[in-house]
Formats: structure tokens, C-alpha cells, sequence
């Protein structure tokens, strides 16, 4: 195309492509920029709003609604709720506060989910070219997306690693500057003074993020998503932006991007890995007598996710304990197991029942009419009663005529603790005689710890299951949250785990292998020994 | 070809950019002379036995409890021997077109006491809304409305101002705390000046008005909205009455 360029003759007439890059520039740039003048939402250009209608309807609806506001047939279930698009407030926001997102806003939350709540990650669903087409299709819900792009807030770069006077004066500001312990309480687990009476933007009982788990932030949970949402509010929640504290000087940009750094802190480095086997460490000495014991800081805890009972009615979508963190040891006598879990209220609560008659009118219309008041807080460990047979468990939910379970229940209030057996849910019959296992409980800063304890060899074991040290044993778990509206056989459930009491390493499995070593090396220069005197013989 | 990927890229990069020709409206405007002198002088009055206000347990705030030295109540229905405050009276109905001039003076509100002051505040659209904190504690200015886009402003200590715009009309826009679930206020946003707030005694006033017959409304957080007509001359005065029952 540049035949003519180069070759030292403009009017040489030869080349079939006179092709004067000036005269091109000329004209056609300035038209470009004429074009550019017009207003032009410009992610809207290519897409296929006819497609992302299509998609919502098949993908979306069911949960956001036909009309987008939130109301959809599975909605009813959900708390938090679905979006509603029809107001254009959005959580997730590189803008400020009451600005509307930008297309990658809207395209993070698509690919990514909200984790921790209904709405999953579409990254392995939708096509970039769907999202997109579906986002334009959202955008047609509100007609505040008719008005000019929205833009990103200016950002700076993080600070490096903080120090720990640095960590010490971002918690001062979370205490005393922002305050952020109102809502979000001392230790961050959303037991703030105002935790109680916190709703969403439509009326919805909502909670104070319990910060110490980052792996269910809205957002994301790495130190840029947490100062984003600082400085941009999460819309639509009583989260507010700090953007106008920084500018009025109250803090330094810094000293947010300090607190973020801070309030990552407060979750573990990595998301808690699910493991199948709860190892019962074995004590030489005396097991922790209580759940505040240090000694339990050397025992190795496990993390067991737990997920709303749905199986039998009164189902429950929403449920408060999303895991639980146990640790067990023994010493041959006693086997000691201690749970601990998160739970901003302790249940029965009358500061939080404002909140429990948001919980029972948005949620339990369900499958069945709630009872009136706060119940307590519940905790429940069962295992088989009978050893299991081959891969046969009993049913998860409070075991079955066939295969019964032997149970610890725990309740809050009264603080006590029921011993006995059942044959499915609501079929507890209480052990004979006096109950074998001991507890104790304490709640502090939103989290309970609870510690049973309990003779591996009971007095009989036809109600009551012996602890075998070396033999695994199932277990699972049940809780309830009775500010959150849970109670009989509303709340969570795990699956059936493994509990193993650790016995002492025998001698032989160090000695074996050292023998079985010997033995291979021995045998293998014995060879080349005979080998090489062959040859030379030869 | 290798025009084709140019110009497209070049459209792409301009056409991205662009779109933003309209710069906003504002605030600022230069004050002009009113429509005229007459003005609309008027009492909201409350019939009946005035509801009991419920009391707010700021038990959590000390340093706000302090500045209640009664005990701090929820004015809700304000009624001071027999007159309504916090009433938003507006004309609806009448006046001349505009567009009317944004007073470059803003609005006020005032978080005092872990109270808003005044708990219903009149603004124009365009003009500036000034929320200051003058308690020495966390709170949260929450806007939520409907025609306009909502905000939601940490204000951590005494002394903040944050400066808001209005760019709809709306009736009314209502302001919240989540630290201070009590919290409540109200802002009507107007297109025009023709607006005021009942005060403690009830009353209000109108001015600026040409001569004319206006439709006028009342709104009540919870006791609802009444109208009604008055007629003014030139550089006159007129007298209207509202009457709210309990």
C-alpha cells in the first residue's frame, strides 16, 4: 500500500496505489473526532440487548426477577436478597457513594459472585460477550444509566508492609476514629452496640460483616477490596464511605489504606481448608479444663462448614453459622472436644428483637409459621450409636430408626447440656441416669466456645457410644442461632466427619523402615559386589 | 488493512471518550430580583390531644444523653400548645414558569444531640445541601430517595461538613442514621423558592410571590398532606391555615 512512499518518485504514475498517507490523516481524523462529540454510552455499542433479555430470563429471573427488582420466586427464600436493579444501587463499586457502577463493577460481581451469599460466579457460564450482553440488559432497569458513564474514584497505591506501630494506630482509628466497633464490635464479628438494629436500604434485617472472614466480603477480600469499599460505601447498606473523612482530614489516605491493612489482619492468611478427620491430640499430662484454657492453644483445630437445614420442613436458606472451628484432645481416660463459632448475638437477646421480627417476617412464611420470640443459641454433636457397617452412616439429620445416633445437645439458655439418643429429628429421648458429659460455655465478643467432656468407656454403652483410641469414628454437627430465627430443626447442619483419637506412634514404625532400607542397600551392593569380582575374575 | 485497524482503533478511542459534552447545572447562579412582593403568611395548627413521642434510650451515647436534659424524646408529632411544627408547605399550583434562580446560599442540617436539626429542611434542586456533625461521635448521613441518587457519608467527628446536590425534584427525601437507628429527617426538594418549614409555633411564611392564586400543600411525616388555595395581590399578604388531627 506504500508503494509509493520509499521508493524516492511521487509522481511516478506505476503504482496502482497512490496512497498519500497526508491527505488521509486530513480527513479522516477530524471526522473521527467530530463523530466523538456525540454523546455515545460506548459500552452500549455493540451489544445485543435482544440476547442479554434472553440470558437474564433464562439465567437471572428466578432469583432478580422479570421486572430485575429483586422479586424473584426464589427470592422469598434468600436474605440478603437478590438486587434490585430497578433502583441502580449497587454494592460493589469503584465509584463514590450513589454513583453507579462501572461496567467492569458490574462485570467483577458477574464473574465473581457475592461469595457467602445465593449469588454464584458466572465466569464458567456466561461468555465475556454474554455478561456483557447481559449487563446491558440491566442497565435497561434503571434510567439512571441513561445519564453520563459513571467514573472510578482516584486511587493511590497501597503503602508496603505495616509495621506494628502501624497496626497499633489503625486500630486505633477502627476503635476511636471511625469507629467502626459501633457496628462491626470490638473484635469485628458484627456484634457492634448499633449491630442490632441495622437494615438494608429496603427494609431487610441485615448484618455487620464479620471481619474476620475475608473469604465471604462482598468484593473480594484482599487489603485493595477492603479500602475500596471504605472509601466508596457498599450503597444500599449501612455502610458508609470514608471519602469525605479523609478529605475533611479526619484521617490520611494512608491511614485508611493502614486500616484496611488492619482489617485484613483479622482473617486467617489463606481460606480455612475443609478436612474430613478431626484428630483427638493425645495429652501425657492434664487435658484444658476449660474452653479458655491455654492449653488448647497448642491443639490443632479443624474447620467444619456448615449449611442451612433444607432437607426436612421448616426448611432454612439463610442460616447464621456458616462453620464451626473444633478442637479435641484426650489422655486415654477422657476425650475433650471444644467448639468455637461466631454469633454477633447471645441468643435470647432482647436487643436484637427488632432484628429476630425482621428474620421471622422475611423469611419463615416459607414452609411454616414461626414461633413468637427469641429461642437460645443451640449446639448440637452426634455420632452412630452402633458401629457403622461398611459405608452405611446414619441419616445426617438426627440418625433413623435403623441406625440411631447418641447426641449432645447444648443449649444457651438454659446453659445446659442434654445426653441421649435419638432416631431422627425431634425424637430425642433423654439417657438414663445421670448424663456422663460435662460442659462449659462462654460468649465473649461475639463468639462462643463451648467444651464437652466426657469417660472414653461409658458406664453402658447401649445408649452411650465408647471412644476408641486408634479408631476413627464419625461425627457431625448441628447449630442454631436464636436471634436469627433458628430453633427445633431450623439452622445449620454439617455432614458426617471423622473423629480420631490420636494414639502414641508405635516404636515399630520407625524401625521398619530403617530395616527395609538396610536390607534394600545391602542387597543392592551385595550385587554389584558379586558383579564387579566377576569381571575381574573374568 | 492496515487503515481498516487504525481508523477503528481511532473511533474506538475517541468515541470511548466522548459522550460527556454536558457539563452539570449548579449551584452558584446569580441571585436576581424575586418574582414579586406579595408572600403567603400562614399557621398549622393540631386539633386534638398530641400523641405521647417515644422516648429514645441513649443509654450508648453519653455525650448525647448529656444535651437531653429532659430526657430525649423522638419529636415526631411536634405540638406546642396546640400548633404543628415541621410541617414542609409548598406551592404546587400557579406560579409563573421558571426556571428560578439556585441560591448560591446552601441549606442546613445539623446532626446535634444525636438528633437532626432541623428535622425538616427545605432545599432547591441545584442548590447545595451543607450536613455538618456537631456531636463529637461517629455518625452516618444515609440519603435515600427515590427521584435522586442516595448517599451515604461517615462523618466521625465534630466539625465535618459534607456539601450534597439534589438534581430532581422530590417529596421527600429522607435521611437516616445506622448508628442512631432514632434518627430521622426529612428534605423536600424543590424546583422553585416557594417553600418554607412550620416552626415550633406553627408558623410560616412565603415571599417572593407575584400576585395570583397559588394551590398550596402540606406534608406531615406521619399525619399525612393537606392543600389549600390562597390569593394574593401585589405586594400583599394573605393568610392560610392548616389544621392537622391527631
Amino acid at each position: 500500500m506504500m508503494a509509493g512512499v520509499g521508493s524516492g518518485e511521487w509522481g511516478a504514475g506505476t503504482a496502482r496505489h497512490r496512497f498519500d498517507s497526508l491527505k488521509w490523516l486530513g480527513v479522516v481524523v477530524p471526522a473521527v473526532m467530530a463523530l466523538s462529540l456525540l454523546p455515545a454510552p460506548c459500552s452500549l455499542w455493540a451489544q445485543d440487548l435482544d440476547r442479554g433479555k434472553e440470558l437474564y430470563e433464562r439465567w437471572c429471573a428466578g432469583c432478580h426477577g422479570d421486572t430485575g427488582a429483586g422479586d424473584g420466586e426464589a427470592a422469598a427464600f434468600m436474605l440478603p436478597r437478590p438486587r434490585d436493579f430497578t433502583t441502580a444501587v449497587y454494592q460493589v463499586r469503584s465509584t463514590a457513594s450513589g454513583e453507579l457502577p462501572t461496567d467492569d463493577d458490574m462485570r467483577a460481581v458477574i464473574d465473581n459472585g457475592m461469595p457467602g451469599t445465593a449469588m454464584p460466579g458466572w465466569a464458567d457460564k456466561l461468555s465475556g460477550g454474554e455478561r456483557d450482553d447481559v449487563i446491558a440488559y440491566l442497565k435497561s432497569f434503571s434510567r439512571f444509566f441513561q445519564g453520563a458513564a459513571p467514573k472510578p474514584i482516584n486511587v493511590g497505591r497501597q503503602p508496603g508492609r505495616p509495621s506494628e506501630d502501624d497496626l497499633a494506630d489503625a486500630r486505633r482509628i477502627f476503635v476511636d476514629e471511625l469507629q467502626c466497633v459501633r457496628c462491626h464490635g470490638d473484635e469485628g464479628r458484627g456484634d457492634g452496640a448499633s449491630a442490632p438494629e441495622l437494615t438494608d436500604d429496603w427494609g431487610f434485617p441485615i448484618r455487620a460483616t464479620d471481619l474476620t472472614r475475608n473469604w465471604i466480603f462482598n468484593g473480594g477480600g484482599t487489603v485493595e477490596d477492603i479500602y475500596m469499599r471504605m472509601r466508596t460505601g457498599l450503597d444500599g447498606t449501612p455502610m458508609p464511605s470514608q471519602s469525605d473523612a479523609v478529605d475533611a482530614g479526619v484521617i490520611t489516605d494512608e491511614q485508611l489504606w493502614r486500616v484496611a491493612q488492619y482489617v485484613r489482619s483479622l482473617s486467617p492468611d489463606d481460606p480455612p481448608q475443609r478436612r474430613d478427620v478431626v484428630r483427638a491430640a493425645l495429652f501425657e499430662g492434664p487435658l484444658p479444663s476449660g474452653p479458655e484454657d491455654t492449653l488448647w492453644d497448642d491443639v490443632e483445630p479443624y474447620y467444619i462448614p456448615m449449611v442451612g437445614q433444607i432437607t426436612i420442613k421448616p426448611r432454612w436458606f439463610a442460616p447464621t453459622v456458616d462453620g464451626i472451628w473444633v478442637q479435641a484432645a484426650h489422655d486415654n481416660q477422657n476425650l475433650t472436644v471444644k467448639l468455637t463459632w461466631n454469633d454477633p448475638s447471645r441468643s435470647p437477646d432482647p436487643e436484637w428483637d427488632a432484628f429476630f421480627q425482621g428474620i421471622v417476617e422475611t423469611l419463615t412464611d416459607v414452609d411454616a409459621p414461626h414461633v413468637g420470640e427469641q429461642g437460645p443459641d443451640r449446639i448440637g454433636v452426634q455420632f452412630p450409636l452402633d458401629p457403622p457397617e461398611g459405608l452405611e452412616l446414619p441419616f445426617f439429620m438426627g440418625g433413623d430408626p435403623r441406625h440411631p445416633v447418641y447426641m449432645w445437645q447444648w443449649t444457651s439458655s438454659p446453659d445446659r447440656v442434654r445426653e441421649g439418643t435419638a432416631t431422627g429429628m425431634g425424637s430425642f429421648a433423654p439417657i438414663a441416669g445421670a448424663p456422663q458429659v460435662a460442659h462449659s460455655a462462654t460468649f465473649a465478643d461475639g463468639q462462643w466456645q463451648v467444651q464437652f467432656t466426657r469417660v472414653l468407656v461409658p458406664a453402658d454403652p447401649s445408649v452411650a457410644v465408647p471412644f476408641t483410641p486408634g479408631e476413627p469414628l464419625p461425627i457431625g454437627f448441628f447449630a442454631a442461632d436464636g436471634t436469627g430465627g433458628e430453633g427445633g430443626v431450623r439452622g445449620s447442619i454439617s455432614a458426617w466427619y471423622a473423629i480420631y483419637l490420636d494414639v502414641p506412634t508405635p516404636p515399630r514404625v520407625f524401625v521398619i523402615p530403617i530395616v527395609a532400607v538396610v536390607l534394600s542397600a545391602g542387597l543392592g551392593f551385595g550385587i554389584v559386589w558379586r558383579a564387579q569380582r566377576r569381571e575381574r575374575g573374568a | 488493512m492496515r487503515r481498516f485497524w487504525v481508523t477503528s482503533c481511532l473511533f474506538a478511542f475517541l468515541g470511548c471518550g466522548g459522550g460527556d459534552g454536558g457539563s452539570g447545572g449548579g449551584g452558584g447562579a446569580a441571585e436576581t430580583a424575586p418574582l414579586g412582593n406579595a408572600s403567603i403568611s400562614g399557621m398549622v395548627m393540631f386539633s386534638g390531644d398530641a400523641p405521647a413521642n417515644p422516648a429514645i434510650d441513649m443509654s450508648e451515647e453519653p455525650e448525647c444523653a448529656a444535651k437531653h436534659t429532659d430526657g430525649p424524646t423522638n419529636p415526631i408529632v411536634s405540638v406546642t400548645d396546640g400548633h404543628l411544627a415541621n410541617v414542609f408547605v409548598r406551592v404546587v399550583g400557579g406560579l409563573p414558569g421558571g426556571p428560578y434562580p439556585v441560591p448560591s446560599e446552601p441549606a442546613t442540617i445539623d446532626q446535634n444531640g444525636c438528633l437532626y436539626v432541623p428535622r425538616v429542611v427545605g432545599v432547591m434542586v441545584g442548590q447545595t445541601l451543607a450536613i455538618t456533625n456537631s456531636d463529637p461521635l461517629l455518625h452516618n448521613i444515609k440519603a435515600v430517595p427515590t427521584e435522586n441518587r442516595l448517599f451515604n457519608i461517615s462523618q466521625p467527628r465534630a466539625g465535618m461538613t459534607s456539601n450534597r446536590i439534589f438534581t430532581a425534584p422530590e417529596i421527600m427525601v429522607p435521611f437516616e442514621c445506622s448508628v442512631h437507628g432514632w434518627m430521622n429527617a426529612y428534605a423536600g426538594v424543590v424546583e422553585h423558592p416557594y417553600f418554607a418549614v412550620s416552626g415550633a409555633d406553627g408558623s410560616f411564611t412565603i415571599s417572593g410571590l407575584p400576585a395570583g392564586t397559588y394551590q398550596v400543600e402540606a406534608w406531615h411525616e406521619t399525619l399525612g398532606t393537606q392543600s389549600g388555595d390562597v390569593t394574593v395581590e401585589a405586594d400583599g399578604s394573605a393568610t392560610l391555615t392548616f389544621t392537622f388531627g391527631g
